[in-house]
């Protein structure tokens, strides 16, 4: 491997975590040791066999794991789940395991000062007979446990590290903490042995479990800063989820695609854009989920693979409802252009949702995925946790070429925003708004582009209403004010007409608000 | 202890029978003056509380790193006693001697057992 010194670059040897490595700029810093604590049961110990495990599969690099806590046949047991066989790398001599887990059969008395040359001897033994590169030691603070005389063990620890370095391995040390946001690990010395410092934090947040790792401190080489969210898979170990890093590389094409809407493909300017991700809005019954699905529909006529995520309405209901609109959903599945998924949202975290989507749109490769609604996931976890899920599925659907269509459920029949709206409205390339309004005693709906970026577009609200074709956007509401407020006020054609006349441009650019303050003359307005 | 084998404690046993004789290993790291210092510190004692009902094997962890894996050796010096049972360790350069024997559960004196069986 590569030789180096104080002032030449760090090499990284990568973790095989995937997205880690991109927030370490490369992986863990070649021949140093690297400090990983976090709290009990926030994944230590899975992300220190899995930097040896992609060592042994990707790079040839054979590894050794020292375990104080766990016995090593309950860490080969544990691993196999991640699809990880210890035993057959320690046959194949690409692994060895130094078990240094107390064994509560012997009692042990202390008599006189002592070192632990003896385990130093096992460790460099157990490299040099596999040639490791990469070493394992899980978990510093469980040596303190096994000695009464403590100043010793801190002595001893630093030797540990010393002797790792000089034995040329890149070794990850993981350390207990007690808090999540508190001292660095539990004895306070084990920061300073180490070149590195990572933390892997396990926080409960409005009931639910938020699971980040933090990069504190790379010696003499660069990362990303911040907490980023992870989630531990059955067989794949850690999955790291980075925000930033994404969003930047995005493409934007010129290429339109239908809405599977002539007369909303008009609005549009002449259909929404592909790579490009729309959201669209409304109460509940304004016509979101028809919308989703002529979205299907017009994928599924040019022959386009479109994948629905369902988070409202079973497989069935889904069905009945699209064939009730003359769409036949039954056909697009059995042609192989439709896969309907619909699952509830708290069957996982957010972070398991953002990797099954993409694992199914990754097999699945579709064209078009529509997400209903948004909205029914924000409930599963923080807002925050939230924002970052929506950031990262828009900016995987954008890079994977797909036109992504999802809905959000204003929680108010009239008018009002969502939280989900708030999250996504900048990130989104256009939003359409679905809305109540209610006039002479009826109750209909209005359709409005409310954005479409890089697009003319038409400005008007339209009536929509909905029979046994599916959706059809009437005339504009234009003697109707307030609309969007979620306050239609009914205006009349010689008002209107003098609006226009007088504010002609203030009106086009901020909807009825003028003709109104003018007419009740409102003291204090502006 | 879970020890349902219990070891003749009566003080007239005879020295050289092989229920009561000591199997001892001491695992050091090398030539060093702790090693000297527990080497010197065991075999008095020994010689003192053991006297030719011992056998003692010492085991240079450098050389032999095998040894101390599958002893599961972390310090040195570490003394094992592997026989009589139960298993025992005693860490550290053995400097304290009335430790040592109560790790080794022998007898401090002639009328007074360590050992926390009771004397038949």
């Amino acid at each position: 491997m590569t030789e180096i010194d104080e002032d030449s670059r760090v090499q990284k040897l990568p973790t095989g975590i995937p997205s880690f490595d991109v927030i370490a700029k490369g992986g863990l810093p070649e021949h140093r040791t690297t400090l990983l604590s976090g709290t009990a049961g926030s994944g230590k110990t899975v992300f220190a066999v899995q930097f040896l495990a992609a060592g042994i599969i990707d790079y040839g690099q054979h590894g050794v794991f020292v375990t104080f806590e766990e016995s090593a046949s309950d860490i080969r047991q544990n691993m196999r789940s991640f699809g990880w066989d210890l035993e057959a790398w320690e046959r194949d001599g690409r692994l060895a395991v130094v078990d240094a887990s107390p064994d509560p059969h012997v009692e042990t008395v202390e008599s006189g000062p002592f070192d632990l040359d003896a385990l130093l001897a096992r460790v460099g033994h157990a490299v040099r007979k596999v040639g490791a590169q990469r070493v394992a030691v899980d978990s510093l603070g469980a040596i303190f446990s096994q000695f009464s005389d403590q100043s010793i063990v801190r002595r001893e620890l630093f030797r540990i590290a010393w002797a790792l370095k000089s034995m040329g391995v890149t070794a990850l040390l993981t350390a207990e903490r007690t808090l999540d946001y508190g001292p660095v690990a539990r004895f306070g010395v084990e920061e300073f042995i180490a070149d590195n410092v990572m933390i892997l934090r396990n926080v409960l947040e409005d009931e639910s479990r938020r699971r980040t790792v933090e990069i504190l401190k790379f010696r003499g080489t660069d990362h990303q800063k911040g907490q980023f969210p992870f989630t531990i898979v059955a067989d794949a170990g850690l999955v790291v989820i980075p925000l930033s890093g994404m969003q930047l590389r995005q493409r934007s094409s010129n290429l339109r695609i239908s809405s599977g809407n002539a007369e909303l493909d008009s609005m549009c300017g002449g259909g929404f854009f592909r790579d490009s991700v729309i959201l669209v809005s409304g109460a509940t019954g304004t016509g979101k989920t028809l919308t989703v699905t002529e979205f299907m529909k017009g994928g599924a006529d040019v022959g386009e693979r479109c994948l629905l995520l369902a988070f409202e309405e079973s497989h069935e209901q889904l069905f009945r409802n699209a064939s009730g609109w003359g769409v036949d959903f039954e056909r697009m599945e059995r042609d192989g252009l439709l896969r309907v998924v619909c699952d509830y949202p708290e069957v996982a975290g957010l972070e398991d949702w953002l990797l099954s989507i993409q694992r199914i749109v990754q097999e699945f490769r579709p064209k078009r995925v529509a997400l209903d609604s948004l909205s029914a996931l924000e409930r599963v976890g923080t807002i925050k946790a939230f924002r970052e899920f929506v950031i990262s599925l828009t900016s995987f659907i954008k890079h994977q070429e797909i036109t992504g269509l999802f809905t959000a459920t204003t929680p108010s029949l009239m008018g009002g925003t969502s939280i989900t709206e708030g999250h996504i409205s900048t990130l989104t390339d256009s939003i359409v708004l679905l809305r109540y309004v209610e006039m002479f005693g009826e109750m209909k709906r209005g359709i409005t582009v409310l954005k479409m970026r890089g697009s003319v577009h038409d400005k008007d609200i339209r009536e929509l209403t909905i029979d046994q074709h599916g959706m059809h956007l009437g005339r504009p509401f234009k003697n109707v004010t307030g609309i969007l407020a979620g306050a239609p006020l009914y205006v009349s054609p010689a008002d209107l007409e003098r609006a226009w006349t007088h504010f002609d441009a203030q009106l086009g650019a901020s909807g009825g608000k003028h003709p109104r303050r003018r007419a009740s003359d409102m003291p204090g307005a502006d | 202890m879970a020890d349902s084998n219990p070891v003749p404690g009566d003080a007239g046993a005879r020295h050289d029978s092989a229920p009561n004789k000591f199997l001892l290993q001491l695992y050091v790291a090398g030539r060093t003056p702790r090693t000297e210092l527990a080497v010197a510190n065991l075999n008095a004692l020994c010689e003192d509380e053991l006297a030719g009902r011992y056998q003692l094997e010492i085991i240079d962890v450098l050389e032999h790193p095998e040894r101390a894996e599958e002893a599961k050796i972390l310090a040195t010096p570490t003394l094992i006693k592997q026989l009589p049972p139960p298993l025992r360790r005693i860490i550290g350069d053995l400097s304290n001697r009335e430790r040592v024997l109560l790790g080794l559960q022998v007898r401090s004196s002639a009328d007074n057992p360590v050992s926390d069986r009771e004397a038949p």
